[in-house]
């Protein structure tokens, strides 16, 4: 059976992208260990309404771990101390009696602070309309059997089109590059017959974009992959800048 | 007589929908770039009709409340899409497709909706791979198929437990692809707040910019709405936080019908509610159900040791188990549809049965499944589950049966379209599960994925075209035109008279009470008399929101509890309109039971003679009066009507 637990929560308040930030701190009284960390926020922004106070604002949607809206950076992890979980999936029983808990947005000079913890990471879908896509009109494709595809390389390209897009990467990032979710998408697409034919197009488009947007390099610190909420490998780091390679060598 | 023209073209059930597409009405392509078309909505429904219609070479207008368009909550469907394709050589056919869908959905949806439905499934998984979404896959490298509840065939294609997530970024690539064309101008962060109707047809929105709180005003040739279902009316559903039914109701409003609001899907296999600090439930797919067996015990005190927590569902012996879907419904076992297999969740807890604290639950168990096919190929089907639910209760599912009940998950009503998917007001479109059209009283599993890609690449890009081929001449709208004026301050109105309340209790609270009033009275089971209390009980708790909802913060900017309460204003107007349908519908079909209306033996029972048409609520005017009843008679020539029967 859980146990409620008692804490320290500091959370980040911002009050726009332009705007001084400063932590608040509640005391956070008997909060059921099966809580989810969002559901704990909801206790927390419910004592503020009461007291008429503006609750605190992140971004969440789905809270299941898929539709990856939700953020933040908990006790200096992206989406919390849980392994290949989002912040939604996390669970108070993860914490102790006693505990401090500090909440942060993601920090990076591609993702501006809206307000408190919720950031404008539209710069993902602008490298996604770059190139991450097949050129297919609707309508027109020919039957879904006609080109086998080996079990292995579907797998694969699963694994790779896993990504939720929630920028964890890049949060975790000390120089805030966004090699983990460019190489995502360019490998599920280069693994697959279908994406194939512009393969070396998608993936000079999608980085110059990359690059234009801000982000960081990646100097392989590996720590995206450590807090990818997904798993996402850094294996498909190699194989973008494999793919890149061979593009620039074609050119 | 029907009251209500749905439009169906002429011609033989499988014809139909070749004569339409062979004599509809073209625009040709240089008039295309002088027509704009909004789409409200970026889930598969409204990222796959932005994307078809930007590369037909119209100029879309899409809209997304999410921060971006792919996180939508079609993401969050599991299990997979249907699609007649017969991969499996297991007798599949455009036909037993069309028929599981009228069967399941307890023969309350149009024959020739469903017939095309049927028919343009097997291009939805060609255009879906041919986008690079990675459906699972046989050795021999051909795609695998799955089975799903109510149907005796396998042709539901899958990618891991997560197809939505696959078909929707699938579609979000075709609509970035067009966004970066210049065809699909994109805007996120946006909340459609009301149509604008000018001489009779729809010309455009009032849309709420979420950042900076500041109305805008958006004029096109045609709307589309694809704003997802009403679920979260419940506020305890498997339905993502911000899924809202705003935009569908200010379109009821302003004289588009609405289409059996009680037809609301309860999903029986979520993760039970665990305390009243809770802000949402979470879906276990239907897929579960292919090797997990349903159980609770036979013993009414091991039930209650379970519920006192004394014992664990894996210390009762085999023989004490009573795997109460397989007995009641032999043929189709533990791959009963949605509905029913629902229902008989009520039916063992309701009896004392239920196998966690609350009583509220019954177990999934995959102990059968290990032995027959070993660990490791049951966890390569359901392995992310498996992890989901330990994550979530903390209990390891290789261990210990998972715990599982009903819960709010979809709604087959919808707003009414005709065949072409035009609402009642010309002009006005709607997609996808904001639609009523495909699923009658009961949606089958793997069948709202179909949906919402059908319509989206598959019917609008045809009926749009033939809507618009006479509005050629009509030039652009310009947003200064009074109908624009008078929309933006009404809604402006209403935004201050919300704020202005300045009561004392949060919008949350008022939603939970809304939830209590719903599940009790709207829920699985339904009675005259508990559907008259709640309509009352819903009178006063929207007198109560107009005198107590507190909104702290600014009202310019951004303010989430303001958008909540805008929001929570229609929610009410929803259940309204459900509990007036299920009081109506006297008569037990799919997902709507009226406890007078079943068999000896508890089994729905449903009423042709009575009940067998769509039931239209037209707006009177006023959120206080009570809406109009308008039929549309349901015809079935193709189909026996028959009663719906799982048990052989």
């Amino acid at each position: 059976m859980d146990t409620n637990i008692s804490f320290t929560l500091k959370v980040w308040r911002q009050n726009g992208p332009k705007e001084k930030g400063h932590f608040d701190t509640f005391e956070m009284k008997d909060i059921p260990g099966d809580t989810s960390f969002l559901e704990m926020l909801d206790i927390l922004n419910e004592q503020l309404i009461e007291d008429n106070k503006e609750p605190f604002v992140f971004d969440h949607d789905c809270r299941e771990g898929i539709c990856g809206m939700c953020s933040l950076y908990v006790n200096g992890h992206p989406h919390g101390p849980a392994q290949g979980a989002t912040t939604c999936q996390l669970y108070m029983r993860r914490f102790k009696d006693g505990d401090v808990i500090t909440v942060e947005p993601w920090r990076s000079a591609a993702f501006p602070v809206i307000k408190d913890c919720m950031v404008d990471r539209s710069a993902f879908d602008k490298i996604i309309a770059a190139g991450g896509y097949t050129s297919v009109r609707t309508g027109q494709a020919q039957d879904a059997n006609a080109i086998l595809i080996p079990k292995e390389n579907a797998d694969e390209a699963m694994d790779c089109a896993t990504c939720i897009g929630c920028g964890a990467c890049v949060a975790a990032c000390k120089n805030g590059s966004a090699m983990l979710f460019v190489s995502s998408k360019v490998s599920q697409l280069a693994l697959l017959p279908q994406g194939r034919p512009e393969a070396a197009r998608r993936a000079k488009a999608m980085v110059a974009k990359m690059e234009e947007l801000g982000f960081g390099n990646c100097t392989n610190t590996r720590a995206c992959e450590a807090e990818c909420p997904k798993n996402e490998s850094i294996a498909n780091i190699a194989r973008l800048n494999r793919e890149f390679i061979k593009a620039k060598l074609a050119d | 007589m029907s009251q209500i023209d749905s439009k169906i073209p002429e011609g033989p059930l499988a014809e139909k929908w070749t004569n339409y597409k062979a004599h509809q009405k073209l625009v040709n392509p240089a008039n295309k770039r002088k027509l704009d078309i909004i789409v409200v909505g970026t889930g598969l429904a409204g990222a796959s009709a932005a994307a078809s219609l930007g590369e037909m070479g119209f100029h879309v207008i899409n809209f997304c409340i999410q921060d971006s368009p792919r996180r939508a909550h079609s993401i969050a469907a599991q299990g997979g899409i249907n699609a007649a394709k017969n991969y499996q050589n297991d007798g599949d056919a455009v036909y037993r497709l069309f028929y599981d869908t009228i069967k399941g959905g307890d023969y309350r949806a149009r024959e020739a909706n469903v017939y095309r439905l049927a028919e343009v499934s097997a291009a939805i998984i060609d255009q879906c791979v041919a986008q690079g979404v990675p459906f699972a896959r046989e050795y021999g490298g051909m795609l695998a198929n799955r089975s799903f509840g109510g149907v005796q065939v396998s042709r539901t294609f899958y990618a891991k437990g997560q197809t939505g997530q696959q078909l929707l970024l699938g579609a979000y690539s075709s609509l970035m692809k067009e966004v970066n064309n210049g065809t699909v101008e994109l805007h996120t962060r946006t909340e459609i707040e009301d149509i604008v109707v000018i001489d009779g047809r729809c010309r455009g929105v009032i849309a709420k910019n979420l950042v900076t709180g500041k109305l805008e005003r958006y004029s096109a040739h045609a709307v589309c709405l694809a704003t997802g279902g009403y679920g979260n009316t419940y506020f305890l559903s498997t339905n993502a936080m911000g899924c809202n039914c705003t935009a569908a109701i200010q379109a009821y409003r302003k004289g588009a019908y609405f289409a059996n609001p009680c037809f609301v899907q309860i999903h029986p296999t979520c993760i039970p509610v665990h305390g009243d600090k809770q802000s949402k439930l979470t879906l276990m797919s239907e897929s579960l159900r292919n090797d997990g067996r349903i159980w609770v015990p036979k013993k009414l005190e091991d039930a209650q040791k379970l519920q006192r927590g004394e014992i664990k569902g894996r210390d009762i012996p085999e023989e004490d188990r009573d795997y109460y879907l397989e007995r009641r419904y032999p043929a189709f076992g533990n791959l009963v549809p949605r509905d029913v297999a629902s229902r008989a969740a009520k039916e063992r807890t309701d009896a004392g049965y239920g196998v966690n604290n609350t009583g509220l639950a019954v177990f999934l168990d995959f102990s059968e499944a290990f032995e027959r096919l070993g660990r490791q190929r049951v966890d390569e089907r359901y392995g992310n589950l498996f992890d989901m639910y330990q994550e979530i209760t903390d209990v390891d599912p290789h261990d210990n049966p998972m715990m599982i009940f009903p819960a709010i998950h979809y709604t087959m009503g919808g707003l009414w379209v005709d065949y072409e998917l035009e609402t009642s007001i010309t002009g006005l479109f709607a997609l996808g599960e904001c639609n009523f059209s495909d699923h009658g009283a009961n949606r089958l599993g793997a069948s709202a994925l179909m949906q919402g890609l059908s319509d989206g690449y598959f019917v609008i890009p045809y009926t749009m075209q033939n809507y618009l081929a006479d509005q050629i001449q009509v030039p652009r709208f310009s947003t200064d035109l009074p109908e624009f004026e008078e929309a933006e301050k009404a809604v402006q109105a209403e935004i201050d008279r919300i704020y202005n309340i300045k009561g004392d209790e949060s919008v949350d609270s008022i939603h939970k009470k809304l939830y209590h009033i719903m599940w009790d009275y709207v829920g699985m089971a339904r009675n005259a008399e508990g559907l008259k209390k709640a309509l009352s009980m819903l009178k006063d708790l929207r007198k109560e929101f107009d005198e107590h909802v507190r909104i702290p913060g600014a009202k310019e900017g951004l303010n989430v509890e303001l958008d909540k309460a805008i929001h929570l204003r229609d929610f009410i107007t929803m259940g309204e309109l459900i509990a007036y349908d299920a009081l109506e519908r006297n008569e037990s079909c799919g997902g709507h039971f009226r406890e007078e209306s079943q068999t000896e033996e508890g089994e729905a029972k449903r009423d042709d003679e009575n009940y067998m048409y769509v039931a239209c609520w037209k707006y009177a005017g006023s959120d206080e009066k009570a809406p109009e009843l308008l039929k549309e008679n349901l015809d079935y020539q193709y189909i026996k009507v028959q009663v719906r029967n799982y048990k052989k």
